[in-house]
């Protein structure tokens, strides 16, 4: 079997799919990619399904070596990326001879970057999910027939020597567009019918640059819901007024923001599930965003949830970043997220890539 | 509140959908209190809407008196999945076709070895260590809600006579395994992690076994009932301290 070797995992290299649903009954949480945008391209880029388990790469330095022929795409974050050190571009395919390596060098703008392999990671879901979370010891690379119960327990960051089973690569030369054609079932690569993806023109800036950081302050439109009603007017005013920066207590589990404090008149609720994006106000009165890896239940007041794609733009924000929360109804967002399923379904069949938005609708029922 | 006994559903008065962002409502039960009556309603709430679970909706997080309904917003929108929701809710319960809720018994060794708070609890509330194992382990608790870490149960309600505030300063980490509480609430830490409970023994049992089916002896609903052991019977069930 083919295989991905790490020879060096940088700051933090994760396995990644696109999360783990319908356990939270467990105490386990979703998580999943922190950029979904980005990490749907990477997969997309090389063929797969978009629930294909890839790596999620934060800052840099990850360096891979292609045990065998294999079809790559790195996306996310700005980053310097070579090829047996030769500069290759990003948001397209590569192909990788056995023996090549891919180094990731370190980013210049955005955090997170995604490493998509044709075919996928095969890796054995835990939970229905690939998705590695740390603080569970749940999902990415394990040995699950190991005595020792010890190496059965996931949630390990990749490290060097670790090597990714990759599917077989008896490449035939089917076009890409043929093998959409074929209506392959979701998340299943045909073993011995991998297309060989000829790489596809450089997609759009809008595209490639959706979620990173600009020049002007980070919005989040955030949809009002839970405790907004036991925030003042006052209070409400001055969370939507002021700006707030990215504090450096930013990770997979929440982005703690700094600013002007928010009081509530209610500290002390039951405890309660917290959906993606749930805005948390604790008693110091600053912010915290809770993304992926939040734990399940909490009892603080929240004021709404940022929209999803916000909350990928916020996790590329490192901390210092300047961000300003904006009211949208529910009706802006529901069509805010139509608009970017339809963006993003036209740009890949544009370029022949798979038929996409079935596979995003289907996406938390695999 | 009174305890449902009939089968009925939920009425539109006993509860209120609030938004909790783009792909989710949150039930709240009218009174929102800890209650056996309220997690007796909850749990209802959650079989009525279970069979939707991989059509209409992706999760279901149910909690003291509320409950996190989450969908796929590119499928539904809060407009389109309400009246499905109330709908669902408010059909009458077979309450035959409903799995019943487990009793389960867990044994604890009760020691001032094993629960380095044992102590510190009686001198507190003015009690011996004995009468503290016989207050805690003679009370049948319900599993109110599983979060905060993999398998972490919250079990209600402890006598008030054991009531007691969390600790002013958090532990560094808690030993997986032991038995602790924290006001009218007891639980048992699934693994080592930071904790802030008084703990008063150990129990041998896993609380979270992440490659066995089930991963957990329990499931939000079900009756707990402590068992006290002795350190021999501790370690013979598996248990290390």
């Amino acid at each position: 079997m083919s295989s991905l070797r790490i020879i060096s995992p940088g700051v933090l290299s994760l396995l990644q799919d696109a999360g783990r649903f319908g356990q939270g009954q467990l105490g386990l949480t979703q998580g999943g990619p922190l950029d979904q945008h980005s990490f749907r391209w990477a997969n997309t880029l090389v063929g797969n399904p978009i629930n294909t388990t890839l790596i999620e790469h934060s800052v840099g330095g990850l360096i891979v070596q292609a045990q065998g022929a294999c079809t790559v795409a790195v996306t996310g974050a700005t980053l310097p990326l070579s090829h047996n050190g030769h500069a290759v571009p990003c948001w397209q395919a590569l192909h990788l001879a056995p023996g090549d390596e891919l180094a990731l060098g370190n980013v210049s703008q955005g955090l997170r970057v995604y490493l998509a392999v044709q075919g996928g990671i095969q890796v054995a879901p835990q939970f229905g999910s690939t998705a590695t979370v740390m603080r569970e010891g749940i999902g990415g690379l394990r040995h699950p027939a190991a005595d020792d119960p010890q190496h059965r327990l996931g949630g390990h960051k990749l490290h060097a020597n670790d090597c990714l089973p990759l599917t077989s690569t008896n490449v035939t030369r089917v076009s890409l567009a043929g093998a959409a054609q074929n209506s392959m079932p979701q998340n299943t690569m045909p073993q011995n019918t991998v297309p060989q993806i000829t790489p596809v023109a450089p997609l759009p800036p809008a595209v490639t640059q959706q979620t990173l950081p600009g020049s002007s302050i980070l919005r989040l439109r955030i949809i009002e819901g839970y405790q907004a009603a036991l925030f003042s007017a006052i209070e409400r005013a001055r969370f939507y007024l002021n700006p707030y920066r990215v504090s450096p207590k930013c990770d997979r589990m929440g982005y703690k923001l700094t600013g002007s404090a928010i009081r509530c008149s209610t500290q002390q609720l039951l405890s309660e599930g917290i959906s993606a994006g749930a805005v948390q106000i604790p008693p110091d009165g600053q912010p915290i965003v809770l993304l992926n890896d939040r734990q399940t239940l909490g009892g603080y007041p929240k004021m709404g949830n940022v929209l999803s794609l916000d909350c990928w733009a916020l996790a590329q924000a490192t901390p210092g970043t300047e961000v300003q929360f904006m009211p949208i109804s529910v009706e802006d967002a529901h069509n805010a997220l139509q608009l970017d399923a339809a963006r993003f379904t036209r740009e890949a069949q544009r370029l022949g890539l798979t038929s996409a938005l079935t596979q995003l609708q289907g996406r938390h029922h695999d | 509140m009174s305890a449902l006994t009939s089968a009925c559903g939920l009425a539109a008065t006993d509860y209120t959908l609030t938004i909790a962002g783009e792909n989710a409502f949150i039930l709240y039960l009218a009174t929102q209190q800890i209650s056996p009556a309220a997690a007796q309603q909850i749990a209802l709430a959650t079989t009525q809407l279970s069979p939707m679970v991989g059509q209409q909706l992706i999760e279901l997080l149910p909690s003291y008196a509320s409950l996190l309904i989450v969908f796929d917003p590119l499928q539904h929108s809060h407009l389109s999945i309400k009246p499905l929701l109330v709908q669902a809710l408010a059909k009458p319960v077979n309450l035959l076709s409903q799995s019943p809720a487990k009793r389960v018994e867990l044994p604890v060794w009760y020691s001032e070895q094993s629960g380095p708070d044992l102590l510190a609890v009686a001198t507190a509330k003015g009690l011996t260590p004995a009468e503290v194992i016989n207050l805690h382990s003679s009370t049948s608790y319900q599993v109110y809600a599983i979060g905060f870490a993999p398998g972490f149960a919250y079990l209600g309600e402890l006598p008030e006579a054991l009531a007691m505030p969390r600790l002013s300063s958090p532990r560094a980490s808690v030993p997986a395994g032991s038995v602790a509480i924290a006001d009218r609430q007891t639980a048992v830490y699934p693994a080592a992690s930071p904790g802030g409970w008084h703990l008063l023994g150990r129990c041998p049992i896993a609380m979270f076994t992440p490659w066995q089916s089930p991963a957990m002896p329990v499931a939000v609903g079900d009756q707990v009932q402590f068992i006290p052991i002795s350190e021999r019977e501790f370690t013979l069930l598996g248990g290390t301290l």
